[in-house]
């Protein structure tokens, strides 16, 4: 009788029964929908308690955070010893880079936070001029650390720590991506000569681990210079990573520059514009906006690599954890060590990746429907 | 074409060449060809100064000299007094087996998370995003010394070692595991087995042939599943099982006898093949996605189930998708074998650019043959895999 009371089309919509929303329904759809999805849902809760509340003891609850020995802090505690970790913060951040000149890096790391705000973020305030300092900071960083001009010089022997792997890491970002953008465009070149050197290049590289190209670094290096010339180690394996990464970089533009139609070129020259002028203006552009996945992930794995210079004797995190390591006092913390030199480098590639997929959405400019 | 005038020649040779786009590209390539032939000369010389003045030729003979080091581990017979040749040998052998099981562990575990990333129970799929994202996020030389260490730590010393049955031994120095030694016999099982593969090769192209042509199917999977195990097992038990085994039994502070597999050996495959794994596992998930879901329904709408249209339909044409980047993974994963030298796997950049070179001095030949051999192995699993993608292309027009 009631419903009577409506016109027809003006009944106000009925509430959704009760088990399609809520929390019940919700982990009805995504836990429990079917039996293999129940036992995979048992499996992995039985797998979490198993593993995160021992890891929250080993870690925290039962953890040491102060103690001048391995022995102290296991009669503190039964967990990690954290305390290695806070005596040695100092050799893992700089290295063995003097104690009065430690304000340079600090000043560096400064520096470099503000010469990368203009250049990731492009509303930032004074952006131009920004820019300009990023292009300088390079050189700024360079006689920062190394001294010089008024400072105190300091030897690369001296560098390490998460320093060594910023230096590295930073040295190889900044050059792989011009050399690897030249590298790709003289792969797709008309010039036969051209194109076959850059296939060996970029093969090559490709085609052997960086460790190699380390050890030929370190090594070799030497007898192909003039008679008496020494080479400092860090510069070689700034070289070496470099162009190891310049070739992947070379493959993932090359990705983006195949995948752009034809017609852009056939556009480009039909505008009467050079090659260079077609390449800046049309080309590349919208080749690298294709290609910012792969680059960023090829800029990752580049830092990531910076670890395998402790095989030739450059001290990193990873390096001066496994020195310290050897010291009576704190032997047997590998796991400790390995955990946090791991945070350090989880925190700075999951960044890089995040602002990879920010940039590829900002850059999307609206092809996709 | 009469009213064309002569452009008059303001401009000098070199301009003119160079504005000319095929007179510009031999310039560029002349250019190019002299200064990278100019820079090798350069450097060659630099090479045979430098040689020449410590006195130390170019030269592979101290190949044929006794290495006069141990490997602990050789897949063919090695000892110290054996070639440093005998030595790189035994190097690539090692390569070669961690990478092949590297490879194949890190498809197997990287298609499961790949599947599990799919899923859509939330947990498992949450659980599978965190283990890729920090996996993929830490360095691998990171997850090997980790790996190497927990297992070096929370395996037991030899004395207190755990025991599987009393056959096998799992301590901090390798599991240890009977060796089997074959009896003449055995050979017998071997050839009835490589028959039974011979046949059940011939068997499933003609059941695919008689499908084809009538419509008749044969239980092709139990026939190959009783000719290619049933007859060697049978056979096998017939001759009285003609294999002994070796076990491995305590002596002083180590185990001795049957196999052993070292922990620098799990350890560097266990993190290569994870490390691989979770890498595999986006590409697997991004080739599945990338397949339009109307192929499903269409499946489906035929009345093909479930485990048929994944096999048949939705994988096959994911492979297209999957096989390129899986290529540069396997890669990846042999060209980060290498990286065995820091835990002290001996395998090529440990034996001849490692201890070779250290041993002999000779800077230029060890690594000359490191890194041939290095893209040497890089183009056969290139051309393996370009072979394998050529198969499973999409035949157009």
């Amino acid at each position: 009788m009631e419903q009577a009371a409506y016109k027809p089309g003006e009944h106000p919509d009925l509430p959704p029964p009760s088990d399609t929303v809520g929390p019940i329904a919700w982990v009805r759809a995504n836990l429990l929908s079917s039996p293999t999805n129940i036992v995979l849902t048992v499996l992995s809760i039985w797998f979490l308690y198993e593993i995160i509340p021992a890891t929250l003891d080993w870690a925290f609850l039962d953890a040491a955070f102060t103690g001048e020995s391995r022995d102290e802090c296991r009669a503190k505690a039964g967990g990690a010893c954290w305390a290695f970790i806070g005596e040695r913060f100092n050799l893992f951040t700089y290295g063995f880079y003097p104690a009065d000149e430690r304000w340079r890096i600090d000043l560096a790391f400064v520096l470099l936070c503000v010469a990368l705000l203009p250049v990731l973020w492009d509303r930032c305030p004074l952006r131009k001029y920004g820019l300009y300092f990023a292009c300088a900071f390079p050189f700024v960083a360079g006689w920062l650390l190394l001294g010089g001009f008024g400072l105190t010089p300091v030897d690369t022997d001296e560098f390490g720590g998460f320093m060594l792997t910023l230096v590295i890491g930073i040295t190889g970002i900044t050059f792989s991506l011009p050399i690897g953008i030249i590298l790709a465009l003289g792969r797709q070149s008309d010039m036969l000569i051209v194109r076959v050197f850059s296939i060996w290049f970029i093969e090559f590289f490709r085609g052997v681990p960086l460790i190699t190209l380390l050890f030929v670094a370190s090594t070799m290096l030497n007898y192909f210079l003039p008679t008496g010339t020494t080479f400092d180690l860090l510069l070689r394996v700034l070289i070496m990573v470099t162009l190891f990464a310049s070739a992947y970089m070379a493959e993932v533009i090359r990705g983006g520059l195949q995948a752009l139609p034809r017609g852009q070129y056939e556009a480009a020259d039909s505008m009467g514009l050079k090659y260079w002028t077609s390449m800046r203006l049309i080309i590349l552009p919208q080749a690298l906006k294709i290609s910012i996945p792969g680059i960023v992930n090829t800029f990752i794995g580049l830092y990531k690599d910076t670890t395998l210079v402790i095989i030739i004797g450059l001290l990193d995190p990873l390096g001066v954890g496994r020195s310290s390591l050897a010291d009576t006092k704190w032997t047997g913390l590998s796991n400790e060590m390995y955990l946090f030199v791991a945070i350090f480098f989880f925190i700075s590639c999951f960044g890089m990746s995040r602002y990879s997929l920010y940039l590829e959405k900002k850059l999307a400019t609206g092809h996709e429907r | 074409m009469a009213e064309t005038v002569a452009v008059p020649s303001q401009r000098n040779v070199i301009s003119r060449l160079w504005n000319d786009k095929e007179s510009r590209s031999v310039i560029i390539q002349v250019l190019t060809i002299s200064l990278v032939f100019a820079f090798l000369a350069y450097i060659i010389h630099n090479a045979v100064v430098n040689l020449q003045a410590i006195g130390k030729g170019f030269s592979y003979n101290f190949l044929w000299q006794p290495s006069s080091y141990d490997i602990n581990q050789h897949l063919i017979d090695y000892d110290s007094r054996s070639t440093h040749f005998r030595a790189m040998l035994v190097g690539i052998l090692n390569t070669i087996l961690v990478a092949v099981c590297g490879i194949v562990l890190a498809s197997i575990v990287g298609f499961v998370l790949g599947v599990l990333r799919l899923s859509k129970n939330w947990i498992v799929n949450r659980l599978a995003y965190c283990y890729i994202e920090y996996v993929r996020n830490v360095p691998v030389l990171l997850h090997i010394l980790l790996v190497h260490g927990l297992i070096v730590h929370a395996f037991p010393v030899p004395r207190q070692a755990i025991s599987i049955g009393d056959v096998t031994f799992m301590t901090n120095r390798g599991i240890f595991s009977p060796k089997p030694l074959y009896e003449p016999l055995f050979l017998v099982v071997i050839v009835l087995f490589v028959l039974a593969l011979a046949f059940m090769w011939w068997f499933k192209r003609h059941a695919q042939k008689v499908q084809d042509e009538t419509g008749k199917r044969y239980p092709v999977f139990w026939i190959g599943l009783g000719t290619i195990v049933g007859i060697p097992l049978v056979s096998f038990f017939l001759l009285g099982s003609p294999i002994t085994w070796d076990v491995p039994a305590l002596k002083g502070f180590n185990f001795t006898g049957g196999m052993v597999v070292r922990p620098e050996f799990i350890a560097l495959l266990l993190a290569l093949s994870l490390y691989t794994a979770a890498f595999i596992g986006e590409i697997v998930r991004a080739g599945i996605l990338g397949i339009y879901y109307g192929q499903t329904e269409a499946s489906y709408a035929l009345g093909i189930n479930r485990g048929r249209t994944l096999s048949l339909v939705v994988i096959p044409q994911a492979l297209r998708i999957i096989v390129p980047p899986l290529t540069s993974q396997y890669l990846n994963l042999m060209k980060n074998s290498s990286l065995a030298v820091a835990i002290g796997y001996m395998d090529i950049v440990a034996t001849i650019g490692g201890i070779s070179l250290n041993q002999t001095g000779r800077e230029m030949e060890c690594m000359i043959i490191v890194l041939t051999l290095y893209l040497v192995m890089s183009l056969i699993i290139s051309m393996i895999m370009n072979w394998y993608n050529k198969r499973i292309k999409l035949v157009e027009r």
